[in-house]
């Protein structure tokens, strides 16, 4: 009787404890893992958002340098974790939600940084910034990884927009480079005659849109207005903002962009560009390898893109056609709370200085420390572009990175309603202003 | 001989039911309780957390937004009961022994084996307004405006339903079709004899037989629309401007690029508050009148 009895409990105890050795070993394993395998090395983890596949000219540099990082410190081992785009903005959040953030990560600037730092995520880079890098930044863009007057990631890129456009379509059409807003408007009228789609864009997450806006703004209004606007200085229902909404509706009432728009992606918008339907596209330059060294795109094509600088509006106040929107990509950070900081530290100084030899003529990225030009060879759009940003008057962040996450989604909506034109104008920035004024109190 | 004795000592039983009670807990029931919690925080996702009391439910009440995306998972989840119907009377005529049903049972089910992402993408192609395959197929046959499926707010609701109830056709083909085929031969027999249409045969024998088959497939269909979530984020990501939102996908929005996680949970507990409702409501509607046998 009690042996009947015990042996079903003895059955499920064994059931059990299998259950449980299993979670201890592939724990244990894992623990083992993060100290480097006990040979005395000190483990980096370092996770960045280009994997191999989609970004393979990154990947690379990204992997040299560490190689060359571990050869010089052989007592490091640097242990990466890569992720795409999108995913690597969830982890980076759930990570931090449970303050298990690696050692060393890529942060992007203003409006992303402020909750992480706020919550003492990250930790002040200005001391190794001073003693490895003090000059090699160019004007400006540390800045906006800074607050309360400490810098807290260390900015690896820098895109600037411009409008590239088909030299081919306008060559057919007999269109010349706009220098004013309302040759641009010709441009338009002219392709619109000849069914061929004038600009393409992509409104399903609303910030390609926005570039429109945002030069609209800079060149009716005068390119500090933004960045005042965040700061509290100006109200976002200012007249000249107003008249750009305005005019972002006109260009759609002109059918200066593809139909449907507020439904497509960026990358769905961009393939009417690529498919030479569409004759200008306003984007970053993060976009420049499609046009000069990328592998994937025919020579054929690469040849017939060239860019021009948002036309000036006349009358505006914005009258330096030198006036970019743009503003810093990813940047690294070191968690506030890893045990090798000092370390990390150090590995993320060297990624950055290393980067900014390797980085456009391996990868065609322009990054955010300074270039010398001499001796390299450089696609010419590439020289031309970096000469452009040695004499650039002004570089407005953009709108959605400099504002906080809550206005930047309400800023997204807007601009795709905007273009949709379920909006008007009014509403556009009476809605944004309240956003602002909501969060100042 | 072991199983029989298993089978009768009550701690072994608890024993063995202990380790996957414990995961559910773990993993279901904790994390439910948190949410319900985590909603009365002012909690941004890492900085420390505030009590706010009801303060979250209280803004949910009045939020417009959140009802707007409310209404669109009602009528969605209405889409998808009404659905239900064309996908019983197309297992009918499968279970009705005709030529090929066997590979047409097959072609249903093969969306279901696709992965949500790239039934999205695959639709997001044929919606393109310009170079999509429905719009060239009205352009080619005259029209002069195709509608902007996804891009336009009075329509991107019902052109995203279309997927979603052609995704889930295979799945609730195959419960209908098992379930008619488990009608007894004998008793479709014995009614044919007696001079029963086939209409009537439907209608009056099969139908009542697995109409608890149906209950349960009205819940399913209910509660999966209300906590729907993956191809309308791929899709439209809840726009143009919240056209297309959805509770789940609100819910997202709130916590993940808003960084309102308090926020977020509560309408995380909000919507399991509501799927509970309806779970309830349905099961309350449907159990007049006890199952039918023959």
């Amino acid at each position: 009787m009690t042996k009947k009895k015990a042996l079903p409990i003895v059955l499920a105890l064994l059931m059990m404890l299998s259950v449980a050795l299993a979670g201890c070993n592939s724990t244990g394993e894992s623990a083992s893992g993060s100290q480097g395998g006990g040979s005395g090395q000190t483990v980096i983890k370092f996770m960045h958002l280009w994997p191999e596949g989609s970004s393979n000219a990154q990947y690379t540099i990204v992997n040299e340098i560490i190689q060359d990082y571990e050869k010089q410190h052989p007592d490091i081992k640097i242990q990466t974790e890569i992720l795409g785009n999108d995913q690597y903005r969830e982890k980076l959040k759930v990570l931090a939600s449970s303050n298990e953030l690696p050692d060393v990560g890529m942060t992007w600037s203003d409006g992303f940084l402020k909750p992480y730092v706020e919550g003492q995520l990250f930790t002040p880079l200005d001391d190794v910034i001073d003693a490895n890098l003090k000059d090699n930044f160019i004007p400006g863009v540390k800045e906006s990884y800074a607050i309360d007057g400490k810098t807290y990631g260390m900015p690896l890129e820098l895109n600037i927009s411009y409008i590239f456009y088909n030299k081919e379509l306008f060559k057919k059409y007999n269109l010349q480079v706009p220098k004013t807003y309302s040759e641009l408007e010709n441009i338009v009228k002219t392709l619109n005659d000849n069914k061929v789609i004038p600009a393409a864009v992509g409104n399903k997450e609303g910030w390609p849109g926005s570039f429109w806006f945002m030069y609209l703004v800079d060149r009716i209004g005068g390119p500090t207005i933004l960045t005042d606007v965040i700061q509290g200085k100006r109200s976002f229902d200012d007249p000249a903002i107003v008249q750009a909404a305005t005019e972002v509706q006109s260009l759609v009432d002109m059918n200066t962009f593809e139909k449907g728009n507020s439904g497509l992606s960026n990358d769905e918008a961009k393939g009417y560009f690529m498919n030479e339907q569409a004759a200008m596209f306003l984007t970053a330059t993060w976009e420049l390898p499609n046009y000069t060294t990328s592998p994937d795109v025919p020579q054929a094509f690469k040849d017939k893109i060239g860019y021009f600088k948002f036309p000036l509006y006349e009358g505006g106040k914005g009258t330096d056609i030198n006036s970019y929107v743009g503003g810093p990509g990813v940047g690294l950070f070191v968690a506030e709370n890893s045990e090798v900081k000092e370390q990390a530290k150090d590995f993320a100084a060297f990624l950055v200085k290393e980067w900014g030899d390797k980085s456009v003529t391996d990868a065609g990225v322009i990054p955010a420390t300074k270039v010398d030009t001499d001796g390299k060879k450089l696609d010419p759009m590439y020289v031309e572009i970096l000469k452009d940003l040695s004499t650039a008057s002004n570089v407005t962040t953009y709108f959605d990175t400099q504002a906080s996450p809550n206005v930047a989604e309400l800023h997204h909506d807007l601009i795709a309603a905007l273009f949709g034109k379920q909006i008007t104008p009014q509403q556009f920035v009476q809605q944004t202003a309240a956003a602002l004024a909501e969060e100042s109190n | 001989m072991l199983v029989k004795a298993v089978m009768s000592n009550r701690s072994a039983i608890a024993l063995y039911v202990l380790p996957a009670l414990i995961l559910i807990l773990i993993i279901i029931y904790i994390p439910l309780v948190l949410t319900g919690y985590y909603g009365m925080m002012d909690w941004k996702g890492f900085a420390p957390m505030k009590f706010i009391g009801l303060g979250n439910y209280n803004k949910l009440i009045h939020d417009s937004m959140f009802w707007k995306s409310t209404y669109h998972s009602v009528l969605l989840g209405i889409c998808s009961t009404l659905s239900l119907l064309i996908y019983l009377a197309v297992s009918m005529v499968l279970a009705s022994r005709i030529k090929g049903a066997n590979l047409f049972r097959k072609i249903y089910l093969i969306p279901m084996l696709l992965s949500s992402v790239a039934i999205a993408q695959l639709w997001s192609k044929i919606y393109d307004p310009s170079n999509g395959i429905i719009n060239h197929l009205l352009i080619s046959m005259g029209v002069q405006n195709p509608p902007l499926w996804l891009s336009d707010p009075n329509i991107v609701l019902f052109a995203i339903f279309v997927p979603i109830v052609w995704q889930y056709a295979g799945f609730y083909i195959i419960i209908y079709y098992a379930a008619l085929k488990n009608v007894p031969e004998e008793v479709m027999e014995a009614a044919t004899i007696d001079g029963a249409t086939p209409w009537q045969v439907a209608t009056r024998i099969k139908l009542p037989l697995i109409a608890p088959v149906f209950k349960v497939t009205i819940i399913l269909a209910l509660v999966g629309s209300l906590k729907y979530f993956d191809l309308i984020f791929v899709m439209t990501g809840g726009g143009p401007n919240h056209a297309s939102e959805v509770m789940a996908s609100y819910m997202y929005g709130e916590a993940f690029s808003k960084y309102n996680f308090g926020y977020g949970s509560a309408i995380g507990f909000a919507l399991l508050l509501i799927c509970l409702l309806m779970t309830w409501l349905i099961r309350k509607l449907t159990t007049s009148g006890e199952d039918v046998q023959y």
